[in-house]
């Protein structure tokens, strides 16, 4: 799936900058230094921005295009940043069948948002993810660790008023 | 060299050791199709189209990559190996715009050749979804068209080989497209506008920024004065677009055409190049007799100013304040002919010919309008120019052979090599030596600067002092120098950089040479060749020989270098980002 690129604000704390500049500079020079250090900068942020991987292009003097590519390639990677709650829904085959695209869609309808973004108040973020092994409660989504499976589409409503 | 024992079809082979099976066959005189591999720039064996069987090997095997070895049998045209051909020519149509009959590829297309070559019967065989195909016109050089790209990644490693990187492949699988950082349109980034992808491309996913019909317009207005120019690249390759051999000269057919095109005047870029010399020469000089910056790095490469300003922006005081020979070229058309000839310069065209399409953003730079508007109006590439040939219908190899309008068409041996690498700075160092010397040196050759290495240097004796000097050609090698400039590590005196590998006759304008044709022709040197050759031809082979220079310095009321000068000549440069 293509990614999506964040358009909210970007947040930055002098603690998080300052990790960032640490995880480049541990890791200048070295052969493929690019992925881990996508890694380490998700890790801090939650998510890769333009202005994190500037930061790591110009800390490991590579290109931009050369970040941007390997952080597009990868599903691990997020170039949006993820809410208070992060809802996973999951699109596997045994929950497409029953009908999850359905759910998908009446998520994307109340929260205003697509997949892979994040509302603008920071609440609620979207992702459709492979198979998360739980087949027998098809269709399912997740809330953080929280776990909603046999939904219907008008389940949605309720699940998301819980987390109001 | 060690050699192996090989076999191609049945036919045994000597081929050195650590060769590709592709090399050994071509070597051999046996071609395999290509589509991804572009020699020395790309070597990926991603499109799958020089499968061959190797006996013994549990699949057909990439024959650009793939090494050979003591013993081996390679097939390259058996049944398995045409069919695994065709699906994958009928599996990138599957997702290809067919325009052909009005793309400006069509008739030198690689895919489209291929097609033909491998007769593939359908185009349609594996139809479905299409991925999105999105295009780019942000920039004034060139337009990106992903609905014609077959994702062989040849710009990518061209733009890599430049040291710029600024395109790439973004997302994965079936969503994989080449594009900017962040989905960002071309413009946004920092890119040189060098268009060395553009003449990578195999296909038309990248042509430059067609600018023809503002031309044309521009000479059936009829209050419109139209003048054009054209650089000495152009001359070296525009008869490749009419079938003639690579490193051709065809000036005179070229000339002919542009009158016959309708241009008013037909002017020669080497005029400004003659000017750009006496003026780098003079700054030079300045600039080691008065402590100047130094290394002086010359700066009629819009690529490379750009590159220069985006990342070595420490580095642009460097940089030769002269505009480059078209801005020149450009300058004193709207000045001194006009004035000249009594024309309102509002009324004057003037357009140029370049090998380059980053001369299309040079032309819209700021502080490279002398008379109050922009020095040159439109530039158009080689291809362009031959564009408006074949629309017009002129029968290029019929034309009689003409010379220039003489107000601003005489030049020198000197400027005629600027086409090439080497070419600016020896031209350079022919006046310099004049000059400094005060006597007329009948030696005017600078060999060891010359030829398409990619780093050259060398150290001459100058009026007594050991002037040292530096050629590159290629942003991958200007980014060496360029980080020994910075550290301090070299010490050289002047140093000629032009953007594109080999100099103005590799131009990102100049006609396409097909991965085919490319393989066994070095085309940089032969089209330098044309140039050269033009030189050591011409009578007057320095700068300052050219009594047009001097009647313009006349007009300008001084000597090269003078206040006129500066406000005709010379530009100012920025500091860019480079993300």
């Amino acid at each position: 799936m293509q990614k999506r690129i964040s358009t909210l604000p970007f947040t930055d704390t002098p603690e998080q900058h300052q990790k960032l500049l640490d995880v480049i500079e541990r890791l200048k020079g070295q052969k493929g230094a690019v992925m881990p250090a996508l890694q380490e900068a998700q890790d801090i942020y939650g998510y890769l921005p333009i202005e994190v991987q500037k930061e790591i292009a110009r800390g490991l003097d590579v290109s931009l295009e050369e970040v941007y590519g390997v952080s597009t390639f990868y599903s691990q990677f997020s170039l949006t940043p993820k809410g208070k709650y992060h809802i996973s829904i999951c699109l596997g085959t045994a929950c497409y069948v029953k009908g999850a695209d359905k759910v998908l869609d009446r998520l994307i309808a109340k929260l205003g948002i697509q997949a892979e973004e994040c509302t603008a108040d920071g609440k609620f973020s979207l992702t459709a993810c492979r198979c998360i092994g739980a087949c027998g409660l098809a269709p399912v989504l997740t809330v953080n660790d929280d776990v909603y499976g046999r939904l219907a589409p008008e389940d949605v409503d309720t699940i998301l008023a819980k987390y109001e | 060299m060690d050699m192996v024992n090989i076999k191609i079809n049945g036919m045994s082979y000597q081929v050195a050791a650590g060769s590709t099976i592709l090399e050994a066959a071509r070597e051999a005189g046996i071609d395999i199709p290509t589509l991804c591999y572009l020699k020395d720039i790309n070597q990926i064996g991603a499109c799958r189209m020089c499968m061959v069987e190797v006996k013994g090997a549990r699949s057909l095997v990439a024959a650009c990559v793939y090494p050979v070895n003591e013993g081996m049998e390679v097939f390259t045209n058996t049944p398995k190996v045409v069919q695994s051909r065709k699906m994958t020519l009928e599996m990138l149509l599957s997702v290809h715009d067919k325009k052909c009959l009005t793309c400006k590829r069509s008739g030198n297309c690689e895919l489209q050749t291929l097609c033909n070559e491998m007769g593939v019967d359908f185009d349609n065989r594996f139809d479905g979804a299409v991925p999105a195909g999105n295009k780019d016109y942000s920039t004034l050089h060139l337009v990106r068209d992903n609905a014609k790209c077959i994702l062989c990644r040849r710009c990518v490693a061209a733009c890599q080989q430049q040291h710029v990187a600024v395109i790439g492949a973004n997302n994965r699988g079936f969503d994989t497209e080449i594009g900017c950082a962040f989905e960002l349109p071309l413009s946004n980034v920092a890119c040189v506008s060098c268009g060395q992808c553009i003449n990578a491309c195999p296909t038309g996913a990248l042509t430059e920024v067609d600018n023809t019909q503002a031309v044309i317009d521009a000479i059936n207005d009829p209050e419109k004065i139209v003048v054009v120019q054209t650089a000495p690249a152009v001359r070296a390759a525009l008869g490749e677009e009419f079938g003639m051999p690579i490193g051709t000269n065809v000036e005179g057919k070229m000339v002919a055409a542009l009158r016959r095109l309708g241009f008013d005047k037909v002017f020669d870029t080497d005029f400004g190049a003659d000017m750009t010399i006496m003026e780098e020469a003079t700054e030079f000089i300045d600039r080691v007799q008065n402590g100047g910056k130094l290394p002086i790095i010359t700066s009629c490469s819009p690529g490379w100013v750009k590159f220069c300003e985006h990342y070595y922006p420490s580095l642009t005081e460097n940089l030769s304040s002269c505009k480059s020979p078209q801005q020149m070229t450009g300058a004193l058309i709207k000045t001194w002919y006009a004035e000249k000839e009594g024309i309102d310069p509002k009324n004057i065209v003037s357009v140029s010919v370049m090998p380059c399409v980053a001369k299309k953003f040079e032309i819209m730079r700021n502080d490279e309008a002398a008379a109050g508007m922009p020095d040159v109006d439109i530039s158009i590439t080689t291809r362009e120019l031959a564009r408006m040939i074949k629309l017009a219908q002129l029968n290029f190899a019929r034309l009689p052979d003409e010379d220039f309008d003489p107000a601003m068409g005489v030049s020198t041996g000197a400027s005629t090599i600027f086409g090439a690498t080497g070419g600016v700075l020896e031209a350079a160092l022919r006046t310099a030596a004049d000059v400094l010397e005060g006597t007329d040196h009948a030696n005017v050759e600078y060999h060891e600067i010359r030829g398409t290495k990619g780093f050259k240097e060398a150290v001459y004796k100058i009026a007594g002092m050991d002037v040292k000097v530096a050629v590159v050609s290629g942003l991958d090698n200007a980014n060496e120098l360029l980080k020994k400039i910075e550290s301090g590590e070299a010490d050289y005196h002047i140093v000629e950089v032009m953007c594109c590998p080999g100099g103005c006759v590799n131009g990102g304008g100049q006609p396409i040479v097909s991965a085919n044709v490319r393989a066994y022709n070095d085309v940089k040197a032969l089209r330098a060749k044309a140039l050269y050759d033009e030189d050591e031809a011409k009578t007057l082979r320095k700068s300052h020989l050219n009594p047009v220079v001097h009647e313009c310095y006349e007009w300008m009321g001084g000597k090269p270098g003078c206040h006129k000068a500066h406000e005709l000549l010379h530009t100012t440069y920025l500091k860019r980002d480079r993300f």
